[in-house]
């Protein structure tokens, strides 16, 4: 067992560990449901699909999040990026909605990519500001109040409905995940990020143009969190204020979660998938078990702390 | 006394980001007194201070895990433990207020302490380590405080949130109306409160071989090993004191509302005002640079321009817009030596 | 006195990812000696100190302090022991005061608080006593010249009131002032019964200061004697060992090599004066000089890193300085950088051997917008075969590599661009023989394909055995241009100081 372990290549410890911990998860789950209800609903299909479906909107910002972190960087803009992008679809609707929203993210990411790669300001702070100028224009937009325009029906069908039995959301998702993968296995671009997340000179000195990259990644993740509120909206029929503000902290506990290290270079998309799974599963768990919040929120800190405990250490510092 | 002047000069140039800081909170600060309808107020003044007090304490706590170029995401969260906690505790008998703010203080440091522990012997980053912290410490927030509420000894919320004065005449340690008295009677409890705490722990541990080890980190942890300086105690006493200074403002604000209230969005939206605070403040981000007090002038900078909300007729939801334009202008201004750098493999040190 | 000698290793060995770095040393120190010790780079010498300052545990033998043993777990425990090292790579802390870093450790308190002013009073009684009074107490670190900061760093060693004092290099940024100071210094030292182990390349120094000389070689102490027992022709073939005929490839007969890159009056900020240079197709042009003359920033230059360059570049038919390395690597200039520090310039260390060698030339392996892992795989396995690099998985990362095979890959990263201009910043520094003699036959054949290769090297030995040209460069400009039987070893160093040739008759 130990020696298997050890045998497991740095990359994969967090994606083997993680999926172990959702079997874990599930399983103690089941033992909880069947002893009080005598049923099993956390082994049914159509559970998991549906906890899935939710999961697809954090699945979606952790994969934008997660290139920005690839870069050692942090895009803090994501919640109001995903409301702005929500509240602008609605507020448009018809056949722009969908492309209005992702202009929105697009817009987002520019400014924060140029912040952080061209003025070269820390994107913990950049994208701060970024997202308090976002909640002002959109505070401003609606007069404070929820907004009333409804989510268009192309929205509703990609949030809400299904295909062939499976939740819609979830092949947005899978869209999202295949453009990724692709983007960061088998593109230029994606290598670079790897590269200029591990040492910016040494990747600018290959001739890499670094601030490119950073500045497409920032614009990958404003994208990514635009889907999401333009699910997050079709799914709930309406944008409204804050809806964002729930995805940002799981979203970064997700990726790093995922084996993704903090200050960038290196990480692999599934154990981001995994990640969420884990995030959303345990957050079912604990709402089956009718936790109250205050144990969730300690068994979520307690979870990230262990399982990095586990495989996330830095080396030792020596000279 | 030129060499004293050549001194002052010297420190202004190396503080210059602290020195910019104070001017832009004297010039906020005095152009809302003019355009204050009253005018300049004593009651004015307190109610400002008030207001800014956890913020004040939650900024000066992110500042020291910065200076070792790290993050603390969990300073809101443990102001908010901090606060559920004296919501609870800080009632009864005189002896029994003071054991209760002094286990407040405590909670929030024993926490901060713990927070050092994980980053040092578990060898995690920082803002990974302090997110799910914070996530621990808003659960056991609302395990003591699950609805808003709480009961805060009247005489101590009336007394610390208004002047000297009151002080005084609370508890009746003498005539408030002595004549000797009336040049310092007018200053706002809170006022003080930050000038005791912040300055009075903050300067002398800066001046402490773990205080310097701490600036040695941020700047070079390299050197800093090389030189034989106590890194491990240092990096737990840094978040020590983040947990000290966290659980001051958590303290203050419970008394000041008399009451807890465990709101995950508000000790979200601390965390982050402290991290733009200390900013502002003359911080850098990337560690070895800056200080407390510097975050101290940021958050109050903050506060400054909330409160200009309230007298001019701008609408007041425009203010998370200006709060994050003047944040963006502000760091944007520093970025100006970007433009000078000649050589770009300057720009990735 | 003692009868054991202040410091004593015994059978010391340290290995780094399986290559040795010390095999069984013995070596000790006396009191009151300056004692130097030499050896090519990669001979162990800097392990040697790191070891004996706690920087480094050894991982076999032991040490011992008038005669007792000794296993300290850090430098603070060597310091308390009183063995103080001046490092090549400062200690300083460069956002706290001269004042502060020199007292860093172990201020002076009053009240548990560090006492600021008997701190300064330290710094500047410290700081006299080296003649660095112009030095302000108060003034960041980072604001002081790096000569300064060299001085600051002796002055914090002396704080510490060293027993035994490890100078690593520590002469090399000085001023010639400065210099002399450290001499009057360590001879001051002496009379106290300090001892002292200098570290350094110039052998004169050496003649002049020490009166014990140690020379290692591939990790071994090869002999120990006093001064005045060898010659300078003896010391060196003691630290190059048997290997050092032979080692340059045979030069090609001259010929007339068509101007490739064409360099005319480069200036930059303070540090390039008008510096030109040409560089032929088939040609390998030496650049020379005394360290930080401006040899990095013509290559940066060229390359495209520095902003607000002046001056005329041509490479071929193409003019104008490039705007980045991305606009310099790509057709019509291709030009190619092995720049100066692969660690951190070099190379994304944690990354594989495969992304590493891939960084420069993705779109050489893609088909459309995406990567083919055919040819990606093919591109990987011809580079590791072409240069030789010994690896076991293209997936390793390259931090596991030795700094030879590190170097490689670096270079096999740019050839995989086929880049018609090469510069080389100093590709052979803290490199073993074998992978330099490899290095020396691999640019030959490059210039035989025709490119054009600029080669800066900090060793006069291999500017004279590899170049046909070799450019001298003094203070931002180039101060001579020496060919075919004019390379020699007296020249260069005549032509590095900027005095010519015939004044100046001695080597080193």
């Amino acid at each position: 067992m130990t020696s298997a372990f050890s045998r497991l290549r740095p990359d994969d410890k967090p994606v083997v560990i993680s999926a172990a911990f959702i079997v874990l998860i599930l399983i103690l789950g089941t033992v909880y449901t069947l002893a009080t209800q005598g049923t099993a609903p956390l082994f049914s299909p159509n559970y998991l699909l549906q906890q899935l479906q939710t999961g697809a909107f954090l699945g979606i910002v952790a994969a934008g999040m997660m290139m920005v972190i690839l870069l050692g960087h942090i895009d803090l803009s994501v919640p109001w990026t995903l409301t702005a992008a929500a509240m602008m679809a609605t507020a448009v609707g018809g056949d722009m909605a969908l492309p209005t929203g992702i202009a929105v993210g697009v817009a987002v990411g520019l400014i924060n990519g140029l912040g952080v790669a061209y003025l070269r300001i820390p994107s913990m702070i950049f994208t701060l500001g970024v997202d308090s100028v976002m909640r002002g224009l959109m505070v401003w937009h609606t007069g404070g109040f929820a907004p009333q325009d409804q989510a268009t029906p192309l929205m509703r069908f990609l949030a809400a409905e299904k295909l062939l039995g499976i939740p819609v959301a979830i092949f947005v998702w899978l869209f999202v995940s295949v453009v990724i993968v692709t983007i960061l296995g088998r593109t230029a671009f994606g290598r670079s990020i790897y590269a200029t997340g591990n040492r910016e000179a040494a990747a600018y000195l290959s001739g890499i143009r670094t601030r490119w990259v950073i500045v497409g990644a920032f614009v990958i993740s404003g994208v990514c969190a635009a889907i999401a509120g333009i699910l997050l909206a079709g799914y709930s029929t309406k944008a409204y204020q804050g809806m964002g503000n729930a995805f940002l902290l799981p979203a970064i506990a997700a990726v790093v979660i995922g084996g993704t290290r903090i200050l960038g270079g290196r990480g692999r998309y599934v154990g981001t998938v995994v990640g969420v799974t884990l995030i959303v599963l345990l957050n079912s768990v604990l709402s089956i078990m009718q936790m109250p919040e205050a144990g969730r929120q300690v068994i979520y800190g307690t979870v990230i702390v262990g399982m990095l405990l586990v495989y996330g250490r830095d080396k030792q510092l020596t000279a | 006394m030129s060499s004293k002047l050549a001194n002052l000069a010297s420190s202004i140039r190396q503080n210059r980001a602290f020195a910019g800081a104070v001017l832009m909170l004297l010039a906020l600060f005095v152009l809302y007194n003019i355009l204050h309808p009253r005018g300049f107020s004593s009651a004015v003044l307190i109610q400002n201070a008030n207001e800014s007090v956890a913020i004040v304490f939650v900024a000066m706590a992110q500042t020291i895990p910065v200076l070792l170029g790290g993050l603390d995401l969990s300073v809101g969260a443990v102001m908010t433990l901090s606060a559920c906690i004296a919501s609870v505790l800080v009632n009864g008998s005189p002896l029994q207020i003071i054991m209760g703010m002094v286990a407040t203080l405590l909670a929030g440091t024993a926490f901060g302490f713990c927070n050092g522990l994980i980053v040092v012997y578990g060898r995690l980053q920082p803002i990974i380590a302090t997110l799910a912290t914070g996530a621990i410490a808003m659960g056991l927030a609302l395990f003591i405080r699950p609805k808003p509420g709480g009961d805060v000894d009247g005489d101590l919320n009336w007394a610390v949130t208004n002047s000297l004065w009151d002080f005084v005449d609370t508890y009746g340690f003498f005539d408030p109306d002595a004549a000797w008295f009336a040049p310092v009677a007018w200053i706002p409890v809170p006022l003080l409160i930050i000038l005791v705490f912040g300055a009075g722990v903050w300067l002398p541990f800066r001046r402490t071989v773990i205080g310097r080890t701490i600036y040695a980190i941020g700047s070079a942890e390299g050197a800093a090993y090389m030189s034989g300086l106590p890194i491990n105690r240092a990096k737990i006493a840094a978040f020590t004191l983040a947990g000290f200074f966290a659980a001051c403002g958590g303290l203050y604000l419970a008394i000041q509302t008399a009451s807890g209230n465990a709101d995950i969005t508000q000790a979200g939206a601390y965390t982050l005002n402290s991290i733009a605070a200390v900013v502002l403040g003359g911080t850098s981000l990337l560690g070895g640079v800056g200080g407390a007090l510097g975050s101290l002038i940021g958050a109050l900078i903050l506060r400054v321009i909330s409160f200009y909300f309230r007298i001019l007729s701008i609408d007041p939801l425009l203010q998370p817009l200006v709060e994050g334009l003047v944040l963006l202008a502000a760091v944007s201004l520093g970025a100006v030596r970007v433009f000078r750098i000649k050589n770009r493999l300057d720009l990735f040190r | 006195m003692s009868e054991h000698p202040f410091l004593q290793l015994t059978g010391v060995s340290k290995y780094f990812a399986g290559t040795r770095a010390l095999e069984s040393v013995d070596f000790a120190c006396e009191r009151g000696s300056i004692h130097a010790v030499l050896g090519e780079n990669g001979a162990g010498k800097s392990t040697l100190i790191k070891i004996i300052s706690g920087v480094l545990k050894p991982d076999t033998g032991s040490i011992s302090i008038d005669g007792m043993p000794v296993d300290y777990a850090s430098p603070a425990d060597a310091n308390a022991a009183g063995i103080v090292c001046i490092f090549q790579e400062l200690s300083l802390v460069p956002d706290l005061t001269v004042a502060d870093n020199i007292s860093l450790a172990q201020p002076p308190r009053r009240f548990g608080m560090i006492d600021r002013r008997a701190q300064r009073e330290i710094a500047e009684h410290l700081l006299a006593r080296i003649k660095c009074e112009d030095v302000d107490p108060n003034a960041l670190v980072r604001d002081l010249s790096l000569s300064r900061r060299q001085m600051v760093e002796i002055a914090k060693a002396l704080g510490k009131r060293p027993r035994l004092l490890i100078l690593d290099e520590a002469t090399s940024a000085l001023t010639r002032n400065d210099v002399e100071t450290v001499y009057g210094l360590l001879a001051d030292l002496r009379q106290d019964n300090v001892a002292s182990l200098f570290i350094s390349h110039r052998m004169n120094e050496v003649e002049r200061l020490c009166d014990t000389l140690s020379v290692f070689r591939n990790g071994r102490h090869v002999e120990t004697f006093a001064k005045g027992e060898k010659t300078d022709g003896q010391i060196v073939r003691l630290m190059i060992g048997r290997e050092v005929d032979a080692q340059f490839p045979p030069k090609p007969a001259p010929t007339e090599h068509p101007a490739h890159l064409r360099v005319n009056a480069l200036s930059w900020e303070k540090r390039l004066k008008g510096a030109s240079l040409t560089v032929g197709r088939g040609e390998i042009v030496g650049l020379g000089g005394l360290d930080g003359q401006g040899q990095k920033e013509l290559m940066l230059a060229l390359f495209g890193v520095l902003r607000g360059v002046e001056g005329r570049v041509e490479v071929g038919e193409t003019s104008g300085v490039p705007g980045d390395p991305a606009i310099a690597k790509q057709a019509p200039r291709r030009i190619a950088l092995v720049p100066e520090d692969r660690k951190t310039e070099g190379l994304m260390l944690p990354m594989s051997i495969a992304d590493n060698l891939l960084a420069a030339s993705y779109a050489y392996v893609s088909v459309g917008p995406f990567i083919s892992p055919a040819l990606e795989s093919q591109a990987v396995s011809e580079a590791v075969a072409r240069l030789q690099i010994k690896i076991g998985d293209p997936q390793d990362a390259v931090a596991t590599l030795s700094g030879g095979n590190q170097q490689k890959v670096v270079i096999a990263k740019w050839l995989m661009t086929d880049p018609d201009v090469i510069l080389l910043n100093d590709p052979t520094r803290g490199i073993d023989v074998g992978t330099k003699q490899e290095i020396y036959r691999l640019m030959r054949r490059l210039a035989d394909e025709g490119r054009a290769i600029l080669f800066y090297s900090t060793d006069y030995a291999e500017l004279i055995g590899c170049c046909e040209r070799v450019a001298i460069m003094y203070d931002g400009a180039i101060v001579a241009e020496l060919t075919g039987d004019a390379v020699t070893e007296e020249a260069i160093v005549a032509a590095s100081l900027n005095i010519h040739a015939g004044a100046f008759g001695v080597t080193q």
